[in-house]
């Protein structure tokens, strides 16, 4: 229906806009690596804090997050606003100073998304959107033929540039093209990290012949060690996880204890019906 | 005068007085008792009949987790995406309730799935009780509009392309299609407008619709009886001596007071793992894209209604268009739902249970599960899950293949049931419970 319609003509829209002979004709997205994230981890929660408003924030916004929530992170009010808040409003505010979005869309093409709840709404079969922005923060690679001179394996032609570059180098796109299903497949599994498995078509001598085309990324030098890097995006992302749902420690605690109270209920209710039971036959 | 003939109340300790006095004025003990206190049972309910009770219980919780989420909820296009974020954050409690009322809804639908299973499963419907299980079909079709209202309101992207594309099905009714689906939405897309209405439908006209029905259902059911696991009618057993009753009858209180107490707390445990531990129940009670707030001018990829209206939206999918109309599909749709209420008519058996009935009906009632799991599982997917089928069958998607003919065994387990049920080798029904 529309949804199937609409999904064609975006399909439609890929292949033609594909400068290649090269056109693909299915691509099943990033495999995307599982973020190693600690949610009780209250060093890495600081620090990522500090980068996500340091390096996200204000040209995204976080609307729905105020800046003194951050107190779950033991973080005290005066600390808040004396490292991180650059914008001076009050403690008490949402972080919602944000890029002007007409500004941005002429800039970028697009206005940077609310990124409060980005780590659930990108959730999928693929992986949580933990995982997604792990991998996606981990996917940025030098491409001229993009505006911003940027591209990302796990969003493609993506909008925003690669604001942590300095920290991670220039990463380079290397392709691998292969004949046989088999043999990509069996590349996939072998390399490390994100990489895409593209399925496409090229001519030759006249025929169509399937191509398969192993994208993954050689990494660049940069002002952090590839480890130091990933560390510091894993506490962006366990940040971002817990801004997405600040409550969710504090769910498990108190579905801990109404589960433990249930079961004691159970035993008692169980007990009462067998008593008042034990005469019906 | 009629007054004075009734007896005080008796057994409330410290209340006697005052529900003496109430009672003297009000048919307070003639209700209870005609309702529930005194209202006889059969005594061998098993598993399947938790549902009702526990369909009850999640109505409670729904309309009263439902109150505290409108004291703090905004419907309001430019606000409501944000207003449900701070009743998760700021509001104190409030993404308990919210879990509870997002969990309820799933859960609203999986216990009466459970109890309209019961159904079909023991001929529930069959005479005398032929008016409950309308009320309790009229009964679902409020909850599905009550869920579809309410869909609407966390304003996210699910919400509000799912509401789109229902809206837009009933343009496809032949010449009044464009007008009708503007005048539901009050907009040329779903907008600021659909919002605010789907809000009053969803927190007032539909739930008072909904009480009155459920009122009605309780009624006919301690009216007629309840039906039990071997279709026997226990008020055509002769009497006990001793207790009046019928020889498998048993008072609903105490005995089911406490059974369906017991089902209540189990059912609270498997609620609360989910609400507290799995609370998008992996993106199907809270959708993932669903958490992008609404935006009119990009459509998401794959729009999928949320997991209890799939059988239904598969059915929608699986019929081709006609003259270039969705309207086959949407009356395929329609007609699967209302199918149901034919349910007493259409059955022709000479028992009710399935515990007497033949392979034939055992058959189809199990290949009609089969067909209903497999079109909600579906409709969850996009249409090309499965791949295409090679050119000898037009390169067609295989999901779109089965879709089509599970919707064939669906609608053929209706219109042949009072053909087989008739024919079928049943068992005779026994005069006693065998439990």
């Amino acid at each position: 229906m529309v949804s199937i319609v609409f999904g064609r003509f975006i399909r439609a829209v890929v292949c033609v806009a594909s400068f290649a002979s090269f056109a693909t004709v299915a691509s099943e997205g990033a495999r995307l690596q599982t973020a190693p994230i600690n949610s009780h981890d209250v060093a890495s929660l600081q620090n990522g804090a500090k980068l996500f408003i340091n390096y996200c924030l204000n040209c995204h916004t976080a609307s729905y997050m105020r800046y003194n929530r951050l107190q779950d992170l033991e973080l005290t009010e005066a600390q808040i606003k004396d490292n991180l808040i650059f914008t001076g409003v009050k403690v008490g505010e949402l972080m919602q100073v944000g890029m002007d979005r007409k500004d941005a869309k002429a800039w970028f093409g697009v206005a940077p998304p609310d990124l409060t709840v980005t780590a659930r709404a990108r959730s999928s079969g693929a992986g949580t959107g933990s995982d997604w922005i792990f991998s996606y923060l981990r996917s940025f690679y030098r491409d001229p033929s993009r505006p911003t001179g940027w591209n990302n394996l796990v969003y493609p032609n993506v909008g925003m540039p690669h604001v942590l570059w300095q920290l991670s180098g220039q990463a380079q796109l290397h392709e691998e093209v292969f004949e046989s299903e088999h043999a990509a497949r069996a590349a996939l599994i072998a390399t490390k990290g994100v990489a895409q498995l593209e399925e496409g078509h090229e001519i030759k001598d006249g025929k169509t012949v399937e191509r398969f085309v192993l994208k993954t990324l050689t990494p660049g030098n940069g002002a952090l060690s590839h480890v130091e890097y990933d560390k510091a995006v894993t506490d962006i992302v366990n940040y971002m996880t817990y801004m997405a749902e600040p409550a969710r420690l504090e769910r498990r605690r108190v579905g801990f204890y109404v589960l433990m109270l249930l079961g004691l209920l159970l035993v008692l209710v169980y007990a009462l019906k067998k008593s008042y039971w034990k005469n019906i036959h | 005068m009629a007054a004075a003939e009734k007896q005080p109340v008796t057994g409330a300790g410290p209340l006697n007085g005052l529900l003496t006095w109430v009672d003297a004025r009000f048919p307070l003990i003639k209700m209870w008792e005609e309702q529930w206190g005194k209202y006889v049972a059969p005594k061998n309910f098993n598993f399947w009949y938790y549902f009702g009770s526990l369909s009850a219980f999640v109505l409670v919780l729904q309309i009263l987790t439902g109150i505290f989420l409108t004291m703090n909820y905004k419907p309001d296009a430019a606000h409501a995406f944000a207003s449900v974020e701070y009743i998760m954050r700021d509001v104190w409690g409030g993404w308990i309730i919210r879990y509870m009322h997002s969990t309820g809804a799933s859960a609203f639908f999986i216990c009466i799935y459970l109890h309209m299973f019961r159904g079909l499963l023991y001929g529930s419907y069959r005479k005398p009780r032929e008016l409950l299980w309308i009320f309790g079909m009229l009964i679902y079709l409020c909850l599905m509009a009550e869920a579809f209202f309410g869909y609407l309101l966390p304003w996210g992207q699910m919400s509000y392309w799912g509401a789109q594309v229902i809206v837009n099905l009933f343009g496809a009714v032949p010449f009044i299609g464009e007008d009708l689906s503007i005048w539901i939405r009050g907009d040329y897309v779903v907008s600021d407008a659909t919002l605010n209405r789907f809000f009053a439908f969803h927190v007032i006209a539909i739930p008072l619709v909904l009480l009155g029905l459920v009122a009605a259902h309780l009624a006919a059911l301690h009216e007629v009886g309840s039906n039990n696991p071997d279709g026997v009618e226990i008020k055509k057993q002769p009497k006990d001596p001793q207790t009046g009753l019928p020889l498998d009858g048993i008072y609903s209180h105490p005995y089911y007071t406490v059974k369906d107490a017991l089902g209540v707390v189990v059912f609270l445990i498997v609620f609360s793992v989910i609400m507290f531990f799995l609370p998008e129940m992996g993106g199907y009670f809270l959708e993932y894209n669903n958490f992008i707030p609404a935006d009119p001018l990009n459509t998401p990829q794959h729009i999928a209604p949320v997991w209890y209206f799939t059988p239904f939206y598969s059915i929608l999918r699986a019929i081709p268009p006609l003259f270039n109309s969705q309207f086959p599909g949407v009356l395929a749709m329609g007609a699967s739902t209302m199918i149901l209420f034919l349910m007493p008519w259409l059955d022709r058996s000479p028992v009710k249970s399935v515990r007497y009935k033949g392979p034939v009906f055992k058959t189809a009632l199990a290949l009609f599960v089969i067909v209903f799991l497999l079109l909600g599982y579906l409709g969850t997917e996009p249409t090309n899950v499965w791949g295409q089928f090679g050119a000898w069958l037009g390169n067609a998607d295989r999901a779109t293949v089965v879709a089509r003919i599970c919707t064939a065994i669906y609608f053929l387990f209706f219109i042949l049931m009072p053909w087989y049920s008739k024919i079928d080798q049943c068992k005779p029904e026994p005069a006693r419970l065998t439990w």
